[in-house]
């Protein structure tokens, strides 16, 4: 077994500097590396450019790193929800790179399998599409997009062990499985980790190989953004 | 009377058929679910990575882990299925979604839709919309005919950035239900107590009218 475990968060993000490429993995903020996330506020890392599907809230999630003018670019699918986001955005101080969603999925899932390019019809016909190369594939038009170049992916799982392996809950397995192993070096942080062996190979969803370091989050506070229930009966 | 947005909704829904996989937009598309006739077995995607999704959750219930694709807490139904954003985007780009339903800013004649920027002042980014309205075969459009300056929404060329070429099937308004065809839109219904002739007012673009035009049927 090759173990994939550092200490703690600080440990994890050894190596990451000013002017890197970051994905981070979530939906809204449903899945996102919380910790990791503090640690880069903590370390003031600056001119970041993030993958993300969404910026966080003012005051949680990438929402942090965006207050303290860390991030020069996201490249995001979804930007709303973010009052300081769009100031930057609007006011010129950030640079924004907005992707479709499924084609932002495929970016990383391409940089994950290897793939330098791909096409999609997403797109095609708007401004998205301007400067790419289209073609004609059985009668419809697509659009090439190609694949990511990241320094660092920070996924968030449930369950990992020592040798690196994910397992996701819910919804919140989203970008995190795609972006695990689709950088140079993949950070994985988990609520629960726990020795080789004691996970069930059959219900990895990833396997340890595309994870460098993992480590337990030491807190996961799992703010909800959009609170919508039903009243008993 | 023109429509309110839940009667949009519950007309909508009876586009819904058994054995549909329906994917729903965020706005008007999500209220759909509330009308979907309950003798029919349908499953609700959502693209942030689930299948078979169910009702808001039980208060106290909520699990930050389990949201849709407007971010709010859901549950999910037996035979349910969580999966990664690219898997999602998979299923819907190979056309195993039966029906998407989601809102615009504006429609063309000839079925392009605008519905993620208004160019200096709302950039909120295009989420899946670009990618559903690509691959989608059936996409119904929820939204308002006129704007709250009382202009139309459904016109000859879309001034707003678009979000797709070519796509919109059918659209329903809170005046009428109408058809996208190669010679413009196809009048299919009013809404009750909405004559022909208001609809035709509320249209920039092309609009056919083919013989009597039935009321639509809300219940």
């Amino acid at each position: 077994m090759i173990k994939r475990t550092v200490k703690n968060v600080s440990e994890a993000l050894q190596g990451i500097e000013s002017g890197m490429t970051i994905m981070l993995g979530g939906f809204g903020l449903c899945g996102i590396p919380e910790n990791s996330i503090a640690e880069l506020v903590n370390k003031k890392v600056t001119n970041l450019t993030c993958i993300s599907n969404n910026a966080g809230v003012d005051d949680f999630g990438l929402g942090l790193l965006l207050q303290n003018r860390q991030i020069k670019k996201m490249i995001s699918s979804y930007v709303g929800e973010n009052a300081e986001f769009e100031r930057q955005m609007l006011s010129g101080e950030l640079e924004v790179e907005l992707t479709p969603q499924g084609t932002l999925a495929e970016k990383c899932r391409a940089a994950q399998a290897g793939i330098p390019a791909f096409f999609t019809p997403a797109g095609f016909g708007t401004e998205v599409a301007e400067g790419k190369e289209t073609r004609e594939f059985n009668g419809k038009m697509h659009v090439m997009e190609l694949a990511f170049k990241a320094d660092f992916s920070i996924v968030k799982a449930w369950k990992g062990d020592e040798a690196g392996n994910l397992i996701f809950k819910g919804t919140a397995r989203n970008f995190n499985a795609v972006m695990a192993g689709a950088a140079k070096i993949t950070i994985a942080e988990v609520e629960e980790l726990v020795p080789a062996g004691t996970l069930d190979p059959n219900e990895i969803h990833i396997p340890g190989i595309m994870v460098n370091r993992i480590f337990q989050g030491a807190t996961f506070e799992k703010r909800i953004e959009q609170r919508t229930t039903r009243k008993r009966a | 009377m023109a429509l309110d947005k839940n009667q949009i909704a519950k007309r909508i829904a009876k586009e819904v058929k058994d054995g549909y996989y329906v994917n729903l937009g965020i706005g008007i598309p999500t209220l759909v679910a509330n009308f979907v006739r309950e003798d029919i077995s349908v499953e609700f995607q959502s693209e942030n990575g689930v299948l078979g999704m169910g009702p808001f959750p039980f208060e106290g219930e909520e699990d930050a882990d389990i949201i849709n694709a407007g971010k709010q807490t859901i549950t999910t139904l037996p035979g349910a299925s969580f999966f990664d954003s690219a898997f999602s985007f998979g299923m819907i780009r190979s056309q195993k979604v039966d029906l998407t339903i989601l809102g615009a800013m504006e429609v063309a004649e000839n079925g392009d839709i605008a519905n993620w920027k208004i160019p200096g002042k709302m950039v909120k980014g295009m989420g899946g919309a670009m990618d559903l309205v690509a691959s989608a075969e059936n996409i119904i459009v929820a939204m308002m005919h006129v704007n709250k300056a009382g202009e139309s929404k459904l016109l000859k060329r879309c001034s707003l950035p678009l979000t797709g070429v070519g796509c919109v099937k059918k659209i329903v308004t809170e005046l009428a239900v109408l058809e996208v065809t190669s010679e413009g839109f196809k009048l299919l219904e009013t809404a009750p107590g909405v004559t022909v002739e208001e609809v035709k007012n509320a249209t920039e673009g092309t609009l056919i009218i083919e013989g009597d035009i039935p009321e639509m049927i809300l219940d």
